[in-house]
């Protein structure tokens, strides 16, 4: 018989992240389906009651909490003692807890305080005969597993994005305070701030509904035998302060600035796609300039609907990675997309 | 000047990612068509702790670097023949199978047990680094499980930087959410940071930094102990591509205007 502990955390004003209700959402169809099983809900965070009582009515048999200032930064020692301490109270064996930075860094290690086992990134979950079993994917999305185990408990991590949101009533929903132990060398970390870019500078939007991607070619000599960057960077930034999309990048583009190369000045490695670089869920994604590479593609794996616009037809993207592949001059293109795009805004 | 560190990177081999992967039902589970035969590089995201690790080391005079790697021996050997000439560091190779489907707690427990058997590692300099996900695995678990066979609770995920201070203390970053990153500030070693792909570019081969560790390499690797590893307790269903395969319509000699018109058309769907 598996408990079913759904583990998350809030968010620094106390709310939950989206990935904790899709969480939540994945835990109760697992409960649902899996005969004999008991749902049970954990929350950390500096108050955790308003996060409960959002979720009060998703049916879970009871609700623990480990609250407190220790719990206002996402830090490794304290994180874990948490999670412990709510594991052990509820004796789960299967935990689900979203793949969020917080949780994605602690989890696995958690999982070894019980000799147990963690999987992370994780995009689906079913009862396969009467087992759990999950999907994950290997060497960087390149190919996908359905798996089973043994041990307990055994950690789940679920990717964002990759399932439906929990939706229903919040309530009122009694919380039992769980004791968490933290000596002194919880201490040694003190996480003092964030650094992120000025608003009008964040080019990465995890909810947008457009990847923007720009590849190398955006630097390279063009037709004319010249570079034309400040005008690709003009092209660049007038379409997503058009369109609102997230900002990607091939690895040579980002890579190019630590090369002390003319580089597009907003363009970061957090902002590289595939392999090295990271794999973004968007309903559709543009590519310009960018050859469409395998270690570049794989970081498209998640992105629903894909165009590209570049010079070569016999670009990766021409060879089934694209649904559209224009072959165009994307300064040409861009150009006049943004004029229609500016038409139509104003 | 800085406090010195004793810094081990872990780090192991994954296919070349140019190259096109192919599951296959091995003897022991899954695996990849023509393992053996593909090409290897050293991970990618270790080897930006790699990059690090000699980074700092040299910041902070007294330190030393070493770099754990667990995987099939002779492709041990063909990968330290370029990683040897990129950064000073003294080799701990472990024999033993390095594919994504063998279970990370598993080849942490080996790797953990390979860095305490370092002689004259001293833990309160110790710095545990590594990519913060494998190529293969790619599940980010194997570090926070060193860590913790380690008890080391200070635990760093998604690192593009660590500033040294003085007194033994460090400041890192690490990648959050929506292109951000989570400054903390820890008071010195012993910690665990699972690197991104931080902030120096790949060193050029230099080699003589690759002579100086060739002399300790191939000792290494003579004497690497054969380990166990495998994924007890998991069945694996199935291992398959995606159904990836588009049907990429082709559009040529088609007018800028006209393909700026489509493009704004479907980005408004
Ligand atoms: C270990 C390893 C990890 C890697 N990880 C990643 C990763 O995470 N992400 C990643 O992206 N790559 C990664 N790569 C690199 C990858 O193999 C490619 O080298 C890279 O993606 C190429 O970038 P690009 O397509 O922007 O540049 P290029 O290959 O230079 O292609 C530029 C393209 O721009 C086109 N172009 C030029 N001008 C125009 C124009 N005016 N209009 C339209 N098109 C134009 C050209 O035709 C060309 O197709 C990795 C490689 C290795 C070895």
């Amino acid at each position: 018989m598996e408990t079913i502990f759904c583990l998350l955390h809030t968010d620094t004003d106390g709310s939950l992240p989206k990935a904790a209700l899709e969480t939540l959402g994945a835990a109760k169809s697992l409960n649902a389906a899996l005969a004999g099983s008991t749902l049970v809900v954990g929350l950390v965070g500096v108050d955790v009651q308003s996060a409960a009582n959002r979720v009060a009515s998703c049916g879970a048999k009871k609700f623990v909490g480990a609250a407190g200032a220790d719990f206002a930064q996402a830090r490794y020692a304290t994180d874990a003692a948490a999670a412990e301490a709510l594991c052990r109270s509820v004796l789960a064996t299967v935990v689900i807890a979203p793949a969020t930075s917080r949780w994605s860094r602690v989890l696995p290690g958690v999982a070894q305080r019980f000799n147990g086992r963690a999987d992370t990134h994780v995009t689906g979950l079913a009862v396969s005969g009467s087992a759990v079993a999950i999907n994950r994917w290997y060497y960087r999305q390149r190919m996908e597993a359905q798996m089973s185990r043994t041990q307990r408990p055994w950690f789940l991590l679920v990717d964002p994005g990759s399932q439906p949101a929990w939706q229903g009533e919040a309530g009122v929903a009694a919380v039992e305070a769980v004791a968490v132990n933290l000596p002194e060398a919880c201490q040694r970390t003190t996480v003092t701030g964030l650094r992120e870019p000025a608003a009008d500078a964040q080019t990465i939007r995890p909810d947008a509904n457009l990847l923007f991607v720009t590849g190398a070619g955006w630097t390279k000599k063009q037709a004319d035998g010249q570079t034309h960057v400040p005008e690709a960077e003009k092209l660049i930034r007038d379409f997503l302060n058009l369109t609102r999309a997230s900002l990607g990048s091939s690895k040579s583009l980002v890579d190019l600035g630590g090369e002390g190369q003319a580089v597009l000045a907003f363009l970061t490695h957090l902002n590289q796609i595939g392999q090295t670089g990271s794999t973004p869920r968007h309903p559709k994604g543009l590519s310009t300039c960018c050859h469409g590479e395998e270690p570049h593609t794989v970081g498209w794996r998640f992105i629903s609907e894909r165009r590209a616009i570049s010079l070569d037809p016999n670009c990766g993207w021409a060879r089934g990675k694209a649904d559209v592949l224009y072959v165009a001059d994307a300064f040409a293109v861009m150009k006049r997309v943004n004029e229609l795009l500016a038409q139509k805004a104003g | 000047m800085s406090s010195a560190f004793q810094i081990v990177v872990c780090g192991s081999l994954v296919p070349d990612p140019l190259q096109t992967l192919e599951p296959v039902t091995g003897p022991t589970g899954p695996a990849l068509k023509n393992e053996m035969m593909l090409p290897a590089v050293l991970d990618p995201w270790a080897s930006h702790a790699l990059y690090e690790a000699a980074n700092l080391a040299k910041k902070a005079p007294g330190s030393k670097v070493w770099l754990v790697s667990l995987g099939p021996k002779a492709k041990l050997q063909q990968v330290m023949m370029t990683v040897a000439q990129k950064a000073p560091f003294e080799l701990v190779a472990l024999d033993g199978p390095a594919s994504g489907f063998t279970d990370a707690f598993e080849t942490a427990a080996a790797l953990a047990d390979a860095i305490s058997a370092i002689p004259g590692l001293d833990k309160s300099k110790l710095l545990v680094f590594g990519g913060w996900e494998s190529a293969s695995r790619g599940a980010g678990v194997t570090m926070q499980v060193i860590g913790e066979r380690l008890g080391i609770v200070d635990q760093f995920q998604g690192v593009d930087e660590l500033t040294p201070n003085p007194d033994g203390s460090f400041q890192v970053l690490e990648r959050i959410e929506g292109g951000r990153h989570q400054i903390s500030r820890c008071a010195g070693a012993p910690a665990v940071l699972g690197w991104a792909t931080g902030n120096l570019p790949e060193p050029k081969n230099n080699p003589q930094v690759g002579m100086v560790n060739m002399r300790t390499v191939m000792p290494a690797l003579q004497k690497a102990k054969p380990v166990k590893v495998g994924a007890e307790g998991v069945t694996y269903a199935s291992v398959t591509l995606p159904k990836q395969q588009r049907e990429t319509r082709l559009v040529k000699d088609a007018s800028p205007d006209d393909i700026a018109r489509e493009i704004v058309e479907w980005i408004r769907q």
